[in-house]
């Protein structure tokens, strides 16, 4: 049963990935291309989580604690230089 | 006597279900709401309960599954609640100074834009941090 819930979560961040690229691309303001990067980011840490379930194997979830850390600190970079022109004053 | 396994597998396949399908309504609401302050709502479904839910699911798969207990998922679970609000608060932001220098691509939402505070005052997003820093470089 765990094996149906798992093709069944890859599928649906498939398609939610796929929304996603939809919206960077699409736009059409700046803050919509960091959101939709943002969530991205989200989704690809749910992909690291599944995979380590479908493996079961908990190497993983370093991968995923990192992942975080580096969209969080990215989005902030980013909506820092919009703001200010400069990330660190 | 109820199976404990059986109990414990449905648990951890509904929880990754329930995951997701959050995370395709998250990223669904990103692409269907009209306006950026709308469109910060669709992922933080995403991400508090999509991720939660398969987070919570990969603690009890690791723990009746496996048989071993790993709190790297609650780290993971803490660290995202942390940091959410902190980058929509500062997307918020850059679609403020977005609607202040008049840009042609930003619309404000169904709200329309924020008033003006009280008095003499400006909001402090706009304000300069520090003394002889330029006020706001959005509107160059």
């Amino acid at each position: 049963m765990i094996g149906y819930a798992i093709i069944f979560g890859f599928a649906c961040l498939t398609v939610a990935l796929g929304l996603n690229l939809w919206r960077l691309l699409k736009g059409p303001e700046v803050g919509d291309r960091i959101l939709a990067l943002d969530t991205m980011v989200i989704n690809a840490i749910a992909v690291i989580v599944l995979i380590g379930v479908a493996t079961a194997n908990d190497t993983y979830f370093e991968a995923a604690l990192l992942l975080a850390m580096v969209g969080f600190v990215g989005t902030v970079a980013y909506c820092k230089f919009l703001l200010r022109g400069d990330i660190i004053e | 006597m109820i199976d404990l396994g059986l109990i414990a597998e449905i648990a951890i396949s509904a929880l990754i279900v329930l995951g997701a399908v959050f995370a395709v309504v998250g990223s669904w609401g990103l692409v269907r709401l009209p306006t950026l302050m709308e469109r910060l709502h669709g992922p933080t479904k995403a991400t508090t309960l999509g991720l939660g839910g398969m987070l919570v699911g990969s603690v009890l798969f690791f723990q009746f599954d496996q048989g071993v207990w790993s709190a790297h998922e609650l780290l993971i679970s803490l660290f995202l609640f942390i940091t959410a609000p902190i980058s929509a608060n500062m997307i918020a932001k850059v679609h403020l100074h977005g609607l202040r220098a008049r840009k042609a691509e930003t619309r404000s939402g169904p709200a329309g834009e924020p008033p003006a505070p009280p008095g003499d005052s400006e909001w402090a997003t706009y304000e300069a941090p520090h003394r002889n820093t330029p006020v706001s470089t959005s509107e160059q």
